[in-house]
């Protein structure tokens, strides 16, 4: 069994920054062999995620740094739990999108980072239209539904989307990101959607908030 | 104060770091042609002389001071074969990537330009733009050879190859210089008075500092020095405030800044060494009121057009289709109103 690092947070933020995933994964194997997978996630990673969001929000981070570390952690996270885990058993479904646009570079951070947390997402894809995606939560009946756009035309699309949602039995909580809601704070609200975020620490916020505590 | 001046006179005044007559006015409308000529935006990017006349009827509108010669960055993935997917209410999207399997790249050769209907196309329009236009700049395009990879690859996929396969990008980079120089030079002997370098990739905002150093801004002085003729920096809304000193450094005339920097700080930052275009923002400008609008122009030209070399613009490069005449009415005449030096109205 390794020592627990002085500063075990610091240490695994460290090593996602650097791409060192040998060493991510030693910091992470240490928490949890003392503390258990689930402090080790809490204690490290979905912290260490959320520093480096705020980073890039305040323009200390790039995009690149963000996308690295974002795999690096989902890599860590589903080594030691495998989908087939009873971690996740009675966890709400949560799925994501890109609406209508073709870019899915937004969309795969969110899904690492709420991965890397611990959550299980079932990924809609890209280019989805609103019809398409309305259809799917019929039948999937996600809680939450994460829509990722880069124009904006499709994020305008979202108020097409929350009205079909809206005649479901038990529609799901939607949450929009992307270039167009984070250059118009407002429009997230303006479109209907329930939350909108800034960055894929934000998506795990906004993610446990919703399902309060639900795993 | 100067005499009233032409636009080119207007820009080129500008771009000296002195003060003109008023503060230019680039509205960026790639698309609203579309509507001058009554047609839906797929047919219009596929012709060029709708596109041509587009331009002249927006500009007839809204007496802004330049034309956009090259509307559609897809245009830098449709020329080499790549998927574009349109759509009725927006500007295109690169579609499925065009390189599918990366080790292509070692064996790939630019397009030739030299009867490449694309590059024909933008070229047919700028030459139009020319024959009906004087004393009106004329703004090519081009997609940076840094950031063209984002279409061909995906942006993930060249993120990872960045990381694991810096040959391979090197490779791609070298043979989108090619295409970039021959592409910005086929425009400019057509008549375009300047070209628009979209470069999203070199942002802070996609990339570290070091990484601008190092590939973003050695790749933009290599093509700059075998263009013939200015060019101008978009960062598409990404960050270049931390960079700016680099920018400056390749060799570009000008800097398009987002609308999230402070256009204050990077005016003061390239003062005398780069014009800055910028920075309202396309995205809120959809639901402005004529009010809005004003205090949005009035905002930019306290912050950045004291002393010359600014030129009024939104901060990403185009603005949305989603945006009414009313609104670019209200910035247009609230340009003209309050960007007439000297700025004196905006001291404290």
């Amino acid at each position: 069994m390794s020592p627990v690092p002085a500063d075990p947070g610091r240490a695994f933020e460290s090593a996602l920054l650097s791409t060192n995933d040998v060493a991510a994964r030693r910091e992470f194997a240490a928490v949890a062999a003392h503390e258990g997978t689930y402090a080790a996630m809490e204690t490290l990673v979905v912290p260490a995620l959320q520093r480096i969001g705020d980073a890039w929000e305040a323009g200390d981070l790039a995009l690149a740094q963000l996308y690295l570390a974002g795999r690096i952690a989902e890599e860590v996270v589903t080594a030691a739990l495998p989908a087939t885990s009873p971690f996740f058993a009675g966890v709400p479904p949560i799925a994501i999108a890109v609406l209508e646009d073709h870019h899915v570079l937004g969309k795969r951070l969110v899904l690492s980072a709420l991965r890397a947390a611990g959550y299980g997402v079932t990924d809609y894809g890209r280019g989805v239209g609103v019809d398409d995606l309305v259809s799917r939560c019929v039948v999937d009946r996600p809680r939450i539904l994460l829509v990722s756009t880069l124009m904006l035309p499709s994020a305008l699309r979202v108020r097409d989307l929350a009205a079909g949602l809206a005649t479901l039995d038990g529609r799901p909580t939607l949450i929009v990101g992307g270039a167009p809601f984070r250059l118009d704070p407002e429009l997230w609200r303006e479109v209907g959607a329930d939350a909108g975020g800034r960055n894929s620490a934000d998506a795990i916020a906004l993610v446990r908030r919703f399902l309060g505590g639900a795993r | 104060m100067s005499a009233a001046m032409t636009s080119l006179d207007r820009v080129l005044t500008t771009l000296r770091h002195e003060e003109p007559d008023r503060v230019p006015l680039f509205l960026l409308l790639t698309m609203h042609g579309a509507r001058e000529v009554g047609m839906e935006l797929e047919a219009y990017f596929g012709d060029a002389h709708s596109i041509a006349e587009g331009q002249l009827r927006l500009r007839e509108k809204y007496g802004h001071d330049c034309l956009v010669g090259a509307p559609n960055a897809t245009a830098d993935v449709e020329a080499w074969g790549g998927e574009v997917v349109y759509r009725a209410d927006g500007p295109p999207n690169a579609g499925e990537p065009l390189i599918a399997d990366v080790e292509a790249i070692r064996t790939m050769e630019p397009p030739r330009i030299a009867g490449n209907p694309v590059v024909a196309r933008t070229v047919r329009v700028i030459e139009e733009l020319a024959a009906r236009s004087h004393d009106v700049p004329i703004i090519g395009g081009v997609v940076a050879p840094f950031s063209l990879p984002i279409m061909q690859l995906g942006f993930e996929t060249y993120l990872t190859l960045m990381s694991e396969r810096p040959d391979l990008v090197k490779r791609l980079i070298a043979v989108n210089e090619e295409y970039c120089v021959a592409v910005a030079n086929a425009q400019l002997a057509a008549g375009a008075t300047a070209i628009g370098y979209a470069d999203p990739m070199s942002s802070t905002t996609c990339v570290p500092p070091e990484t601008y150093r190092e590939v973003g801004s050695a790749v933009a002085a290599r093509t700059f020095a075998r263009i013939r003729g200015g060019v101008a920096i978009n960062f598409a809304s990404g960050r270049c405030a931390a960079i700016i000193d680099m920018v400056a450094a390749t060799g570009a005339v000008a800097v398009q800044v987002g609308s999230d920097e402070d256009l204050a700080a990077v005016k003061a930052a390239a003062r005398g060494r780069l014009a800055i275009l910028g920075n309202l923002n396309g995205i809120q400008m959809r639901r402005w009121s004529p009010e809005v609008a004003e205090t949005e122009v009035k905002r930019a030209l306290a912050a950045a057009a004291p002393g010359g070399g600014f030129v009024l613009s939104d901060g990403h490069g185009e603005i949305p289709l989603q945006v009414p005449d009313e609104t670019l009415h209200a910035i247009a005449d609230a340009a003209r109103r309050w960007g007439r030096y000297p700025i004196d109205w905006a001291a404290g």
